[in-house]
């Protein structure tokens, strides 16, 4: 059913640069980057705040011009095709756009007739995304009695109301209880089942090793990494890390101490991660060096330690 | 009917179903006030202040009682100011991170037809506002049957020549201050001032010159004029080109200032 060789997203050399043109002192958000989503795909961007992922979800979403390089969505020009992308895209922002002066139905119907749906259509489909997104019990309730995770589904059964080959979702889980996330989690697998392509900006690491296939990670508007969320762990980290954390008076004095004991040390403002292919041994070498944690923790390496080796600082700085 | 089917599922009008969505949660209690409103001004003016005024005869009103006097300039600055009011915080409303025009702008409507649709829905409810006012008046004998036709278009042109300039600037706005600031500072100041309640020929030569500079005395003298059978083709001429130029002009910068706003 899917054709995975298919491009459907396509970025060369995408800048942008907010500010009047010429203008030096603008702001560069996205600085040249390159990538391509393929159908089918869930295409994962992983940044911290700042690192330009809005910037280029709203360039692909055709609402924002962009300023140099090209691209190419569903083989149009996002420059002069605009209308003509964003009637098969699906577009989940980051500030949801419901409109709480309708209920939860409504919000579907009405969004529906921007794409010139006939009724009929939307009645049908609102009444299958509803149950879709577990929101047919609220349908005809005001959307203000919803919480923030229901409304955050409404936001995306919104978003499959024209049917879109591509869905957009700009921090999906950003403000939401890990139960709320794990059915979005659960909904947003089901599409990418149903042979849906998802790009998805995130800072959660969790959200990205669970639901992308393919992902970049983004640091002050520059991609610095590309590959799957395995890849990405093999290539960027060691096999395990050892956590550390301290009394806060004994902190630098233990850290000095930890040096050189690992190949890889990352001071975080509440711990010390040391990067190890064995975190046990690593522990007790650390023992041996008479250091004393209030707490030790092995774990296996994570794309927050890729995004740690890559940037050197914690993706929810 | 084909070409019409196509003609009302044009971007614009997708734009104006939204906004009538919505107001079928209103509808009534604006019919309401639509009607309240004249009432009020009809008795508050014509029985309180006009009997106090037609004691003696004005030269100033060339024979008319005060209550046919005033009720064009009251129907157009009313007219004006629920323009104003519509087409401005609405619009900024609208235009915010959460707002209404940004959903509709992450579908195939363009920034064009958000605005044409939106402007579409004010002119409706300018029509609305401005037959039910004159039918009051009518009931109240106050406006010629034969002409009230003609007052509810000029005021559906004052009301577009006002929407088109306060959407421009509003969609650029972002704190509802401002606004308040433009409709005490501006909008009420034109509403006492444009001829509304006396005539302008009252007031010291100076401030003649800037009432009739003005764009509501513009609108104001139309409707009076036509309403009581003096108007002249050279001023009417004069009053529809200046209001025809603030309706273009309203809209070619409003284009431009909803795209800027809305592609960032």
């Amino acid at each position: 059913m899917t054709d995975s060789s298919t491009v459907l997203i396509d970025a060369r050399g995408l800048k942008k640069v907010y500010g009047r043109p010429g203008d030096k002192a603008g702001f560069t958000a996205v600085d040249g980057i390159d990538f391509q989503v393929r159908r089918g795909e869930a295409f994962g961007v992983l940044g911290a705040n700042g690192a330009g992922k809005s910037s280029t979800m709203r360039m692909i979403a055709c609402v924002s011009p962009v300023t140099a390089g090209s691209l190419r969505i569903l083989g149009y020009d996002s420059g002069t095709d605009g209308a003509r992308i964003r009637a098969r895209l699906g577009v989940v922002p980051q500030d949801d756009t419901i409109d709480t002066e309708l209920t939860v139905r409504e919000n579907l119907l009405i969004y529906g007739r921007y794409f010139g749906l006939p009724w009929k259509v939307l009645r049908e489909r609102s009444s299958r995304l509803l149950e879709f997104t577990r929101l047919s019990e609220k349908a005809d309730d005001a959307v203000a009695t919803l919480s923030g995770g229901m409304r955050r589904r409404l936001t995306i059964a919104r978003a499959l109301i024209n049917e879109p080959e591509i869905v957009l979702l700009d921090e999906p889980t950003t403000g939401l209880d890990p139960q709320a996330r794990h059915l979005l989690w659960e909904r947003l697998f089901q599409l990418k089942q149903d042979g849906v392509t998802l790009l998805l900006t995130t800072h959660y690491m969790d959200e990205a090793e669970q639901l992308c296939d393919r992902l970049v990670v983004m640091d002050a508007g520059k991609i610095v990494a590309e590959g799957t969320p395995a890849e990405l762990i093999a290539r960027y980290t060691l096999r395990e890390v050892l956590e550390l954390r301290f009394a806060p008076g004994e902190r630098q004095t233990m850290t000095d101490k930890c040096r050189g004991l690992a190949e890889r040390m990352e001071e975080l403002p509440d711990r010390l991660l040391l990067s190890t292919d064995n975190g046990e041994e690593t522990l007790s070498a650390v023992h041996r060096q008479g250091v004393q944690p209030l707490t030790a923790l092995v774990r296996r390496s994570s794309l927050e330690d890729v995004f740690l080796t890559l940037t050197g600082r914690s993706l929810l700085d | 009917m084909d070409t019409l089917a196509r003609a009302f599922s044009a971007p614009a009008f997708r734009e104006l179903g939204y906004w009538l969505f919505r107001y079928r949660r209103t509808w009534r209690g604006s019919i309401v006030i639509s009607i309240g409103n004249p009432l009020l001004f009809l008795t508050a003016l014509g029985l309180g202040l006009g009997t106090l005024v037609d004691r003696e005869d004005s030269a100033y009103l060339h024979g008319h009682s005060y209550l046919t006097f005033i009720l064009p300039g009251i129907l157009i600055a009313g007219v004006m100011q629920t323009a104003f009011l519509e087409a401005s915080g609405p619009v900024m409303q609208s235009a915010l991170p959460r707002g209404s025009y940004r959903a509709a702008a992450s579908t195939p409507l363009e920034p064009t037809g958000i605005l044409y649709g939106h402007l579409m829905y004010w002119t409706l409810r300018a029509t609305q506002n401005a037959v039910l006012f004159v039918c009051v008046s009518m009931f109240f004998g106050t406006v010629d049957p034969a002409r009230a036709p003609l007052l509810v278009l000029i005021a559906v042109l004052v009301a577009v020549a006002f929407a088109a300039p306060a959407a421009a600037w509003a969609v650029t706005v972002s704190r509802p201050s401002q606004i308040n600031a433009m409709f005490r500072f501006v909008v009420l100041p034109l509403y006492m001032f444009s001829g509304t309640f006396f005539p302008i020929e009252q007031l010291p030569v100076p401030l003649q010159w800037v009432a009739w500079a003005t764009p509501l005395w513009h609108g104001v003298d139309l409707g009076r004029t036509v309403a009581l059978g003096t108007a002249t083709p050279y001023g009417v001429l004069v009053h529809i080109g200046y209001l025809s130029v603030m309706v273009v002009a309203g809209l070619y910068v409003a284009r431009r200032t909803y795209r800027r706003k809305l592609y960032v």
